[in-house]
């Protein structure tokens, strides 16, 4: 009876799914994160900083807010999926012959799954979001983006969605399937533990809020660019982050389904994906990958789109072949949604079919190798400023043409069947995507920084910061490159040969110095605070900019824009300038603006306890919680308190402030 | 990268081959970015600056004809290659100008890929080994490779490139080893907590070699039955080299449909049971023994678009509204 009623009540919850209880290195994580937490927690009640919090920032619908929320996420997301990093590289270079290392399999294959879930959707996704949603906006000479409600909603779903994956760490487990969690291994007959269970209902409530914020930003590009900016005049940026959020409304929806299929798999006893009863696991991979492949390029055109906007500024130059940059843009979006079989030619598709995704996959090279030309013709008969945005450009074009090359390589199918699924394509992607993605969002956030908090950030540490990426890369990938062509595959927790140990022990000495580039990125935001009045941007224009963000104060104040601005050309801030533009500092107006609201941060709290409960399977809760979700989302449509209006005297004397700032920094 | 079999050295070989024609590229652009970032750099007095310079029809047409000739010539590499090398192909030659003899059988092995451990089976030879996969030098090799529960990849890498193992599907590899000696082989696909230990070691022998090989295996004396399959079957880790005699005929083909178990209806059948009763397509006239009499009346309904072959597709031929379902009964 009592049985009975424990599980009514917990499902399938109990003392045995805590394993910091019975694990040594769970409990001292636990107890640190706990420690910590509480510290937070205190410091903000000791400062009543609550109220402020609320206020100002969670039920926040201001884009610039919302956009660094964003990045907050990513960054304490990154720690965790960093730590996940050490913790794999030191145990592949221990874990030779004899010595099984300190990580058993149930414990690294959480590890590497959490790792490559972690740094794809909860830190690469919000880092480009969130820098999306600060400055895309601002590019466009908008006072906010279309659903301004909507994007605060995407912002809380996501974060709801990373929080239940730090669940996992403390109650129950995380999946052990590897980060797409193929199909059957993710089947309840060979995973019927919680960890596949967080990982799906993690990414599908973090997946809606990526999808509204997709449909969001392209909304926003389509609507509210100011007059004057036609497609052709908008800056590059703003065209890579319109074309990438265009490609994940039409992929997101594919990996919903494919989980969704999967959810039902696991929980309603279906057989999408399952090897009997006419399950096809194959057609699993397909849909994640249809998802999958695009992704990346959700990812990298945005970074593009930075590297276009740094090289121009810092060269003091027009960005070189802006039509064929906005056209190379628009191919790779097309080109990246054939090319999805590529990630598995081994599985025998006929030689016909292979033939045509590796040459598809090849021809995409042909754009983005046009694309690196015109940053290096914009070098060209440039007078390049090599401040820390640029250096993270040159980084950028050194390494990443690379990985592109070692792309092609892989897109041929007779060499991927040497080197699928080995630590050469593992060393490929993070090529990319650190030399790619993660290179150009550090730049963003160093050339953005000042636009959004009146600073700049330290510079000694943000070299530090740079040379420890840059350097750590290099490190670290070029021995798994190499013990990759030797043969070894991934995911394995144990190696035999002893003469691979060497390059293990060298690529672990290169995530610790990447670890010393991520320590120096946050030591530069704490110095560049400490030392803020000295790094203090008055000017708001601290690069010599060439688009609209610098035009207006850093930080900007809550509308942007006080008249919104008519353009006329490219580079529509350096067109103002060298024409002579004065600032207006009369004849202001209200200002029309979206009201904050909770209904966001509520609804997305109630998605995570709906997420947690049918994941342990307490379905009293689960049904409550989508009872309380159906009933807030209804309840916020008749919130007509949706906006309020700026008077035109404190627009006037927010004015005012920035004519005098601007006075005394002349 | 240290190949001993015919079709690893050519895979070897276009790796390097397509390598060298990317760096055509890639050196030339990683010097011009390093020679313009210095040259072009502030402090620097030498240099023209022209903050205007954003346009040249000859540099765009450069720009995107030399990637697009690079692309051309790695696609015709790519799809000679992908032809030429496709694992389903029979062999044509031993080893560079050394063609397979006429009337050479190649040597037929099953591969299956088990939690998590292989299993060869030998069905002309009549015996079956774990995790140990000998072959005699310049002979063919036929694998008809699956898998129990999971996908794994099939990787030797000193003797082909990988394939997936799939359970319920078979794929296949035609591959010769060149040279004697021990090396090893994998999974290249993550299935769970043994698959790091999942490997099996590839022996090269000679011709001689390889029957004392054999004679040993059938000497073993231990007869791969049901029973021992489904013990095999179970997971298990670190699995040592296991040899058998006598593996029960028809095994492969058995897991390939999941019935090895008694009592547990092969795939085969069962779709075959399912397709007798059209279970799927309950209005589609062209199936289902029940309705002879209406099966052989041309459907009125029909829509001309529908597919010839209902097989290929999954879904039930489109029909006008009503009309089928008039027409069926």
């Amino acid at each position: 009876m009592t049985d009975h009623l424990l599980k009514t009540v917990f499902g399938r919850l109990s003392l045995e799914s805590l394993p910091f209880l019975h694990e040594p290195i769970l409990l001292g994580t636990f107890i640190v994160v706990a420690l910590l937490g509480l510290g937070l927690l205190g410091v903000v009640t000791r400062y009543k900083l609550w109220g402020y919090l609320w206020n100002e920032w969670f039920t926040s619908v201001d884009h610039k807010k919302i956009g660094i929320m964003y990045i907050i996420l990513a960054i304490v997301m990154l720690l965790r999926g960093f730590s996940d990093a050490l913790m794999m590289r030191a145990q592949q270079a221990i874990a030779f012959g004899s010595n099984p290392g300190y990580l058993p399999p149930e414990h690294y294959d959480q590890i590497f799954t959490a790792h490559g879930t972690i740094m794809i959707f909860f830190v690469a996704i919000p880092l480009v979001v969130g820098i999306v949603n600060f400055v895309m906006p601002l590019q466009i000479g908008a006072r906010d983006v279309a659903f301004p409600f909507l994007n605060n909603l995407s912002f809380w779903l996501t974060a709801a969605g990373a929080l239940l994956t730090m669940v996992s760490l403390f109650v129950g487990e995380f999946a052990r399937t590897g980060w797409l969690s193929y199909a059957p291994l993710a089947g309840l007959q060979y995973s019927p533990d919680t960890g596949v269970d967080y990982y799906l209902w993690s990414l599908q409530i973090a997946g809606v809020g990526t999808t509204l914020s997709a449909i969001n930003m392209v909304a926003t590009v389509i609507k509210m660019r100011a007059p004057g900016m036609t497609m052709m005049k908008m800056p590059v940026f703003t065209w890579t982050a319109f074309c990438s959020n265009i490609l994940a409304i039409a992929i997101f929806p594919a990996l919903t389904a494919a989980f969704f299929l999967l959810m039902l798999d696991r929980y309603a006893g279906t057989h999408f994906f399952t090897n009997e009863l006419g399950g096809a696991p194959m057609m699993y991979w397909n849909m994640v990958w249809i998802w999958g492949h695009p992704e990346v390029y959700v990812l990298v055109l945005p970074a593009f789109g930075i590297y276009s906007e740094i090289t121009s500024t810092f060269t003091g130059k027009k960005l070189f072949g802006y039509s064929s940059m906005v056209y190379a843009t628009v191919v790779i979006t097309i080109l990246s949604y054939l090319v999805w079989l590529h990630h598995f030619f081994t599985m025998g598709a006929g030689p016909t079919v292979n033939s045509f995704f590796g040459i598809a996959t090849m021809v995409i090279s042909i754009p983005t190798g046009a694309k690196i030309f015109n940053w290096l013709f914009t070098m060209y008969r440039g007078n390049i400023r090599f401040e820390l945005p640029m250096m993270w450009v040159v980084a950028f074009m050194l390494t990443f043409t690379v990985g592109g090359m070692t792309g092609v390589l892989l897109a041929i199918p007779p060499a991927d069947f040497v080197l699928h699924n080995s630590l050469f394509l593992v060393a490929h992607f993070h090529n990319t995507i650190i030399g790619g993605v993660v290179f150009g969002l550090f730049a963003a956030m160093v050339y953005w920084f000042p636009k959004a908090f009146g600073f700049k950030l330290d510079e000694f540490w943000g070299k530090v910061a740079f040379w420890g990426w840059v350097a750590g890369y290099w490190i670290a990938w070029t021995p798994i490159y190499i013990v990759g062509l030797m043969g070894t595959t991934r995911r394995v927790n144990h190696f035999d040969d002893p003469s691979f140990q060497p390059y293990f022990i060298i690529a672990a000495i290169g995530a610790v110095i990447i670890l010393i580039g991520i320590l120096g990125f946050v030591m530069s935001i704490l110095v560049g605070w400490l030392k803020r009045d000295q790094l203090k941007d008055a000017s708001g224009d601290p690069w010599d900019g060439r688009t609209l963000e610098w035009s207006t104060s850093s930080p900007p104040p809550a509308y942007n824009f006080a008249f919104t601005p008519v353009i006329h050309d490219l580079d529509a801030w350096y067109d103002m300038k060298s024409r002579g533009y004065h600032r207006p500092t009369t004849g202001f107006r209200a200002i029309h603006m979206p009201r904050n609201t909770g209904a966001g941060f509520i609804l997305s709290a109630l998605a995570l306890v709906m997420g947690f409960a049918m994941v342990w399977y307490i379905w009293w809760l689960a049904a409550l919680s989508f009872a309380g979700l159906f009933a807030v989302a209804v309840g916020h449509t008749f919130n007509f308190k949706r906006d309020y209006y700026i008077p035109a005297e404190e627009v006037a004397a927010t004015e005012d402030k920035r004519t005098m700032q601007l006075a005394q920094g002349a | 990268m240290n190949p001993t079999g015919d079709i690893a050295v050519q895979q070897r070989n276009l790796i390097l081959f397509s390598t060298g024609v990317m760096l055509l590229i890639i050196v030339p652009v990683l010097a011009l970015t390093i020679w313009f970032a210095w040259k072009y750099r502030r402090s620097n007095p030498n240099k023209t600056y022209d903050p205007n310079f954003d346009h040249s029809t000859t540099l765009e047409l450069v720009i995107w004809t030399c990637p697009l000739l690079i692309i051309i010539a790695l696609s015709a590499v790519t799809w000679t290659s992908t032809h030429l090398l496709d694992p389903f192909r029979p062999l044509e030659r031993i080893a560079p100008g050394k063609p397979v003899p006429a009337g050479t059988r190649p040597l037929e092995v099953q591969a299956i890929g088990m939690d998590w451990k292989w299993l060869f089976i030998y069905p002309e030879l009549g015996i079956a080994t774990v995790n140990e996969l000998a072959l005699p030098v310049d002979q063919p090799v036929h694998f008809s490779i699956t898998s129990t529960d999971q996908f794994n990849t099939f990787f030797a890498p000193t003797l082909a490139g990988m394939i997936y193992a799939m359970p319920t599907m078979k794929s296949e590899l035609h591959a010769v080893l060149n040279k004697a000696g021990d090396s090893w082989g994998y999974s290249g696909n993550y299935t769970g907590a043994g698959y790091s230990d999942m490997r099996f070691k590839l022996r090269g022998v000679d011709k001689a070699g390889f029957e004392k090989w054999v004679a040993e295996a059938r000497a073993s004396g231990k007869a791969l039955d049901t029973a021992t399959y489904l013990t095999l079957a179970k997971p298990s880790a670190k699995v040592p080299v296991m040899r058998f005699s006598a593996p029960m005929p028809g095994l492969f083909d058995k897991i390939v449909n999941q019935c090895v178990a008694p009592g547990t209806p092969c795939m085969v059948d069962v779709m075959r049971s399912d397709r007798m009763r059209a279970a799927g397509k309950p209005h589609d006239p062209d199936h289902g023994p029940a309705k002879a009499p209406a099966a052989h009346t041309p459907p009125t309904g029909t829509h001309p678009d529908a597919p010839k072959h209902p097989g290929m597709s999954a879904l039930a031929p489109f029909r006008m509204p009503g009309a089928a379902r008039v027409a069926q009964a």
